[in-house]
């Protein structure tokens, strides 16, 4: 079958199987490796894009259920040269070590700070507590949406 | 935490350098690996622990439009590959044959067009099993009726596979037929599973022009795997190329060969196509390196007032059906006859039984140190079990009956040198940092109010940075570690490791070690590692052993490299090396201190016309075989505070102070990740992590719906503090850190879980303290997990 979506700023189509997973999409067909896969069962949250600006995980997610949406993932997070303010956090406060589950918890991290640019430790905690990091013992990764949120850009983009 | 500070030359906070590519998800972890013509393979799985295999289907499977191959263990054995060798001197089949021996075993290979080709094709395999009365308590497994799990071993007749001890078993028995005070404990530190968030996988491309394997792997140890791919497959070994890219966590579970890699590779030699091999998480948590599996039983021996006078254990380690645990291979139970943790006793014994099960491999496979974590998680438990008896304070009984300072360098019961320590300062800042007076104050408040709250304390003494070489070998292979260090002539440098990384950072760290030796900013280091065409020979990433051996070996070089770099500019200046001193990336005239030149006019020089002493080359490079004189003994002390829900037996893990001493910190901020990362694991384990079996052997944590791993919302903002003692033979004093957190942190919460349940009369309670546990032992019920 045939979908259609946006990816990343760009309109994208392409033939692909029905049961097609997003993760495998973005990634095999697209060549967007930063989303990683990690569990299957929507635990882990290694896959989290965003869709519609809202964090999903792509390992539950048909490629043809994100047909005619928007899907931001990783690889757009810096934009015309720029970091975006939580991935530069993360690296400020040392919030990841093997970077496997990072991709997914700056997206999450982002769609957070859209909706609540001031949150609280215990509202960061929660945003996140759908994804698993075996590094940081997650202090790190709070302090790095903190962080970001304190140095958010005075004009935040359209997401 | 301090700010990152401005670039420093050498030890200090500075951001990593690997975060750039992470950060945008530019890393290239295994399965990123996308080569022209790639195939994909899937493995087909037993669904029976024990099983006569009486015949395999492959027809239907071989008909897929898409399918290219598929393997079995009929088609490997005409190869003589259908068993290889485990790093313990043990077999392990690579795809069965007459039998499966646990659920989850590898029975098949599939090689399609895609990976999703792949799980169709395996559909399409009919396998007929005659099905056998599986193993799996370990008790029983040596019931002299017991199944033989293992009857490819010509002779076997039984479940046995070792028995091992360490210390003097009549020293320990005066000991306690002497003693006042003994206790007992049975405990089972549970079978758990490292799960990195990446799981294992392999991409093997056989080149059959010129003869030549690269093989991507998600590998700890790239070159002790090149080594062994050698001796399994016979291929020449200056033919194999083993890359480790960027790997998304290990935690030891990237240390063993596992059957999908060798399935892999001999799939690439018969379709002459790259093969990609990715396992699922369901694979990953049935089928590759568990860990522990220790069922303990400590006895502990103490004088009235309080000083302990020995311990004495009984393990029986279920090693599951293959003895497939990485140690070194003189240690059949890993370091575990470190059991005598950080107490100065006077007599210390064990033994340990291991046995066959039906249940997957592995063993050594999960920030363990080898079976460190067992034999602390023990002696703390053995310990608070005897203040229990004493009706002693636990701090106090521990400060009571440390080593201490001036014992160091202190020779342990089991034939341990301890190399460094002041334990007893550890500690006391902890204990002060904790607040515990005012701890205890509260809980007794609480528990007038028929409030639980428990407070936990543990000291550790880890043991990390194997070899020497002589005493310790994983497979004959000798645990040392090389590097090599080129200076260019601009003084930018390239150092090459044979250490692997999978997050610690080496890339940042590594980069310090020679800024810290040489002067040289650690932006214009390069540091190499992952790729056996490109690196020298060493034994890897497992056991905290990097900066102990690893670093060291970069040390060493870089101190080579200073000491040429002297003759160099003694050249320079017509001076004699002799009338040359040191500061901080410049050699100078002593006495004249304008009259100096710096490491990168050196490096220049080293490489131009300049006349250098009789017999010395150009260049300005060095390389070194590490080999450790002796481990490293990090420590800390850990205090815990949680509080239990009485309605619902939930714990909550309200505070964690950890006060860790691992020597000089070459980067502070990357230690204090890798504490919260072990500390995290540690709570983890102690509370929700379990691989269980039911009787049929049956995996019941078979995906992360079942095996459970921490949030966010079930840690705590951790309060860390730290001691510095140096090493007095590692050339930096450093010490290793990586695991030191999970070897501390699961004693501590169970200690503070114990405490709380204290009003009840509980003294023990096996991990993991699950509500429905924790709950039960309020009820009266069973402290021991199965």
């Amino acid at each position: 079958m045939q979908v259609s979506m946006t990816v990343n700023g760009e309109e994208v189509v392409r033939e692909v199987e029905p049961r097609l997973l997003l993760v495998h999409f973005l990634r095999d067909e697209l060549g967007l490796t930063g989303t990683h896969w990690g569990c299957d069962t929507s635990n882990c949250g290694t896959c989290v894009v965003l869709m519609d600006g809202e964090p999903v995980k792509s390992c539950t997610v048909l490629a043809a259920m994100a047909g005619g949406h928007v899907v931001r993932t990783i690889e757009d997070m810096e934009r015309h040269g720029e970091l975006d303010p939580v991935q530069q956090g993360f690296m400020e406060e040392h919030g990841l070590q093997c970077g496997f589950c990072t991709s997914g918890m700056i997206l999450t991290a982002r769609a957070l700070l859209d909706r609540n640019p001031d949150p609280s430790d215990e509202e960061i905690r929660e945003a996140i507590s759908g994804q698993i990091c075996r590094c940081t013992g997650y202090m790190n990764i709070v302090k790095a949406v903190r962080w970001a949120a304190e140095h958010q850009p005075a004009a935040v983009e359209e997401g | 935490m301090a700010t990152v500070e401005e670039r420093p030359v050498g030890f200090g906070r500075m951001h990593r350098k690997e975060d750039p590519r992470f950060i945008r998800g530019q890393g290239n972890y295994v399965d990123d690996v996308r080569l022209p013509g790639m195939l994909h393979g899937a493995v087909l799985r037993s669904p029976l622990a024990h099983a006569r295999i009486v015949s395999i289907d492959t027809a239907a499977a071989l008909q897929h439009p898409k399918v290219h191959a598929v393997i079995t263990g009929k088609d490997l054995e005409e190869q003589g590959l259908a068993w290889m060798p485990t790093l313990s001197a043990d077999t392990q089949a690579v795809l069965a044959t007459e039998k499966v021996r646990f659920q989850g075993q590898e029975v098949a290979f599939v090689v399609a067009d895609d990976r999703y080709a792949a799980r169709d094709a395996l559909e399409l395999i009919e396998v007929e099993y005659d099905p056998l009365p599986p193993v799996v308590d370990p008790t029983e497994a040596l019931d002299p009726d017991a199944p033989v799990i293992r009857d490819d071993k010509e002779g076997k007749a039984d479940n046995h596979i070792f028995d091992w001890e360490s210390g003097d078993r009549g020293a320990t028995d005066a000991v306690f037929a002497r003693a006042d005070v003994v206790v007992e404990q049975d405990m089972l530190y549970p079978r758990s599973h490292p799960a990195p968030m990446e799981t294992c996988g392999a991409v093997a491309d056989f080149d059959k022009v010129n003869g030549k394997l690269t093989l991507w792997c998600t590998t700890q140890a790239p070159h002790a795997h090149r080594t062994l791919y050698a001796l399994v497959a016979g291929l020449p070994e200056q033919k194999i190329r083993v890359v480790s890219p960027d790997i998304g966590g290990g935690f030891g579970n990237k240390v063993p060969i596992y059957p999908g890699y060798v399935c892999a590779v001999v799939a690439s030699i018969v379709t002459g196509k790259p093969i990609k091999w990715m396992e699922d998480r369901s694979e990953n948590l049935t089928s590759t390196g568990f860990a522990r599996d220790y069922h303990m039983h400590g006895e502990i021996a103490a004088t009235r007032e309080g000083k302990i006078l020995g311990v004495r254990v009984r393990v029986l380690a279920d090693h599951g059906a293959f003895n497939a645990t990485a140690q070194p291979s003189k240690y059949p139970a890993g370091f575990f006859h470190v059991f005598t943790g950080s107490y100065d006793l006077e007599a210390a014994h064990c033994e340990v039984k291991g046995v066959y099960t039906n249940k997957a491999p592995g063993g050594v496979a999960y920030a363990c140190s080898f079976r460190v974590t067992e034999a602390v998680y023990l002696v703390e438990r053995m310990v608070d079990v005897l203040a229990d008896e004493l009706a002693a304070d636990p701090a106090e009984l521990r400060l009571n009956n440390l080593i201490k300072s001036d014992q160091f360098p202190y020779e342990a019961k089991t034939g341990w040198v301890y190399d460094s320590g002041e334990y007893e300062r550890a500690l006391r800042i902890a204990l002060d940092m904790a607040g515990y007076e005012e701890l205890r104050r509260e809980q007794a408040e609480k528990r007038e109010r028929g409030e639980l709250m428990g407070v936990g304390i543990a000291f550790f003494t880890e043991a990390v940075g194997a070899g020497p070489r002589r005493q310790m070998d994983i497979a004959g292979l000798g645990m040392a570690d090389g590097s090599e260090l080129q200076v260019h002539p601009t003084g930018k440098a390239v150092l090459r490791v044979s250490c692997q990384n999978q997050g610690q950072g080496h890339e940042t760290t590594f980069a310090q070690i020679v800024a810290h030796e040489l002067g040289i900013p650690p932006e214009d280091v390069e540091v190499v590692h992952g790729d056996t065409d490109r690196t020298p020979f060493g034994l890897g990433t497992y056991g905290s052993r990097s900066t102990p051996v690893s670093g060291a070996s970069a040390a060493v070089s870089a101190g080579k490299v200073r000491e040429k770099a002297r003759q160099v500019a003694a050249a320079m200046l017509e001076s004699s090396p002799e009338d040359l001193e040191w500061e901080t990336g410049r050699w100078f005239v002593k006495g004249d201190p304008q009259s100096g030149k710096t490491i990168q006019e050196i490096a220049l020089a080293a490489h131009g016309p300049l006349e250098l002493p009789d017999g010395m080359e150009g260049g300005l490079e060095a390389e070194t075989f590490y080999n450790p004189p002796n481990l490293t003994f990090p420590f800390g002390a850990y205090v815990c505070v949680v509080d239990v829900d009485p309605g619902t037996g939930k714990v909550a893990v309200r505070r964690f102070v950890a006060v860790d001493d691992c020597g000089p910190r070459i980067n502070p901020t990357i230690v204090e990740g890798q504490i919260h990362g072990g500390l995290a694991e540690g709570v983890g384990m102690a509370l929700m992590q379990q691989i269980a079996f039911d009787e049929e052997g049956n995996c019941l944590s078979g995906s992360f719906m079942d095996y459970l791993i921490p949030t966010s919302l079930e840690v705590p903002d951790w309060e860390l503090g730290e001691t510095v003692t140096p090493s007095p033979h590692h050339p930096l004093g450093a010490k290793g850190v990586g695991e030191s957190a999970t070897v501390g942190s699961p004693p501590t919460v169970m200690n503070a879980i114990v405490d709380a349940l204290e009003p009840y009369g509980v003294r023990h309670l096996d991990m993991p303290a699950t509500p429905a546990r924790v709950w039960a032992a309020t009820q009266g019920g069973p402290e021991r997990g199965t």
